[in-house]
């Protein structure tokens, strides 16, 4: 499948802005000016990038800890997270959730979810509200290899599955549950096996290329759309940092293993390609490169300038109304 | 006035209120003839066993701008869906900063009597009142249930029904007109001078019962209902207390750190309640004990009239 430039500078774009705005969490929380648990995307932009490529805001996302990347690409806005991020009043949470918990419901994403694999099972309750609406919008979830190994995932799986709902299920297989690889802890092998044995057609990908990524996920979306799903996406990529960023935590991941996937970056590779086919130059490149620093350092700014939240709202929004 | 069930003043308002909002869902592991023959079963949907997928579907419906139903049967069961309810349910609202409504009312039953064993009699609503994000409503009676429901079925956040297993098929009298009883608004089933009884769910009758007994001695008690556990409208009973000097809270969960010990507390850290006490408060609990199966077991294990005719005599010594 041939991509027409607009649509790859997009995916480039996307992939990149993750990349730039994580690059600025990890090096503030590094610095002591952010605080609690960041789990960075770096590493599996491509993912997001490819999936969300696809969807329009009347379509439902579900996320995980790990879940900027999908909030940028769904479309959320960069200072408002930047805020949430810092503990600031102007954040989407108003403070309240943090790095692990953004959401924007006014753009489909029904929120990052901290426990591995509890996001599941209010995918199939979104996927669910689509098909009532019945106007072919559909929901994804994205979850890890861990979340593979929860009850609820199962539980996900086979509701989506005998309800035949429009349900697109993204594993972001990075091959690891904090420190332990999904090899020792998954008996099934291959994850694929497991959508399997409920009847739900997947594909395993090189979750890397964003253009595969984007191929698989334009086809799976065309089949729920349709009203033929649940579909089941294997992406295999990995995390370039630590599970969450700290200093106390050990990475026991193979040092040449990592190294053979940064050379295999979902960024880099991919504006070689372009760069390589012409679709871009480098002086474009660095424009866009100019221009998402700009964005990113805008939206740090905003969320330093911010207030706190007063004390006193931690008693708020407890319940609606 | 008509006579209804329990279940059926249940079925009653989900009907009303599904009548008049399409966006409505209902879960549940049995299929509900009389609402799958009205809205189909798109709507009204059949679950596999597996309670967190289906406890947590409810609130992605929510979120997506459903409002669902969900019958989980016994709460031993919502045991099984913890992570989604405490987790997720509870907690979504305020960790995302008020940007979405959940509305989502959740059913199980409560309670022993009916020798099902330790499994399937558990009483654990005081486990949800210290899930912030969570509502808790005890309906008591077929009119109670009606009216609770049609307010749940309105309130924009998760509530949980916690539904007394021997009720369901309790008949009472149910107005044919709408109407609907707010959240944390006690109900005084009997009035009296001596003691303020505090009597939860089922216990409700115990009290009752209790109250005819020790009327025949002189002894008059005050029968509350607070109806709703989150919100809890303490004002009812700091006023009674005050009025009668003495509390007796009767609930069939377990005592320890119960909602029985939290209406105790609350009780006497109001300064104005407290200095009114001319007794000690007590409790009248279910044993910290999981409810055995043998009915002579079963009784001793839980509060019935004679325990609450025999705590009202000790305050009153």
């Amino acid at each position: 499948m041939a991509l027409d430039r607009q649509t790859q500078i997009d995916l480039y774009t996307t992939m990149l802005t993750i990349r730039r705005f994580e690059e600025r969490v990890a090096a503030e929380f590094y610095a002591g000016h952010i605080f609690g648990f960041i789990h960075s995307y770096i590493g599996q932009e491509a993912i997001a990038a490819g999936v969300c490529g696809h969807l329009t805001k009347d379509d439902r996302i579900v996320s995980h800890h790990r879940g900027h990347g999908h909030c940028l690409a769904k479309g959320a806005d960069m200072k408002r997270m930047m805020a949430e991020i810092l503990g600031k009043k102007t954040g989407y949470c108003k403070g309240k959730g943090g790095s692990m918990h953004i959401a924007d419901f006014s753009i489909g994403m029904l929120g990052a979810d901290g426990i591995v694999g509890a996001g599941l099972p209010i995918a199939t309750g979104a996927a669910l509200a689509a098909r009532l609406e019945g106007s072919g919008n559909l929901a994804a979830v994205f979850f890890g290899d861990g979340a593979c190994q929860e009850g609820e995932f199962h539980e996900a799986l086979n509701l989506a599955a005998i309800w035949k709902l429009p349900l697109l299920f993204v594993c972001e297989n990075n091959h690891y549950g904090v420190n332990t690889p999904a090899s020792y802890s998954l008996a099934a092998g291959e994850i694929t096996r497991m959508p399997e044995a409920y009847h739900i057609p997947n594909k395993a990908i090189h979750g890397n290329d964003v253009e595969a990524v984007y191929e698989a996920a334009g086809e799976a979306v065309a089949l729920l759309r349709r009203g033929e799903g649940p579909y089941f996406l294997e992406c295999k990529t990995y995390r370039w940092h630590k599970h969450y960023l700290s200093d106390a935590l050990d990475d026991l991941r193979p040092r040449e293993e990592l190294e053979s996937w940064t050379k295999r970056c979902p960024v880099g590779s991919y504006q070689a390609r372009l760069l390589r086919e012409q679709v871009l130059t480098r002086e474009e490149c660095a424009g866009i490169d100019e221009q998402i620093l700009a964005r990113v350092e805008e939206a740090y700014r905003y969320g330093l300038e911010s207030p706190y939240p007063e004390p006193e709202e931690a008693l708020e929004d407890v319940y609606s109304g | 006035m008509r006579e209804i069930t329990y279940e059926q003043a249940a079925m009653e308002a989900i009907q009303e209120e599904f009548r008049r909002d399409p966006r409505t869902v209902h879960l549940a592991t049995d299929p509900i003839a009389v609402l799958q023959e009205e809205f189909g079963t798109e709507r009204i949907r059949v679950t596999p066993i597996a309670e967190n997928s289906f406890v947590g579907a409810a609130i992605g419906l929510a979120g997506s701008g459903f409002r669902t139903v969900v019958n989980l049967r016994m709460a031993t069961f919502g045991f099984v869906a913890m992570d989604q309810f405490i987790n997720h349910a509870a907690k979504i609202t305020y960790m995302f900063g008020g940007q979405a409504r959940f509305p989502i009312l959740y059913r199980m039953t409560v309670g022993a009597g009916i020798s099902a064993a330790a499994e399937h009699s558990v009483t654990p609503y005081p486990m949800y009142m210290n899930a912030p994000g969570l509502k808790v409503i005890l309906p008591a009676t077929p009119y109670d249930l009606k009216g609770l429901f049609k307010t749940a079925l309105r309130d924009d956040n998760p509530v949980i029904s916690f539904e007394h297993v021997a009720l369901g098929d309790v008949r009472g009298e149910v107005p044919e007109e709408e109407y609907f009883i707010p959240f944390g608004r006690a109900r005084v089933r009997r009035e009296g001078a001596d003691v303020t009884v505090v009597a939860l769910a089922k216990m409700v009758d115990e009290a009752l019962a209790a109250a005819e007994e020790l009327a025949a001695e002189g002894i008059s008690l005050e029968v509350i209902d607070p109806r709703t556990l989150v919100p809890l409208d303490r004002a009812a009973i700091f006023e009674s207390v005050k009025k009668t000097g003495r509390l007796v809270v009767v609930d069939e969960a377990c005592q320890t750190c119960g909602a029985a010990a939290e209406i105790v507390a609350l009780a006497t850290s109001d300064p104005a309640t407290f200095a009114a006490l001319k007794s000690a408060p007590a409790r009248v609990c279910g044993l910290d004990v999981p409810i055995p199966f043998s009915p002579p077991l079963e009784r001793y294990a839980v509060p019935d009239k004679a325990k609450i005719v025999t705590a009202v005599r000790a305050v009153m010594a």
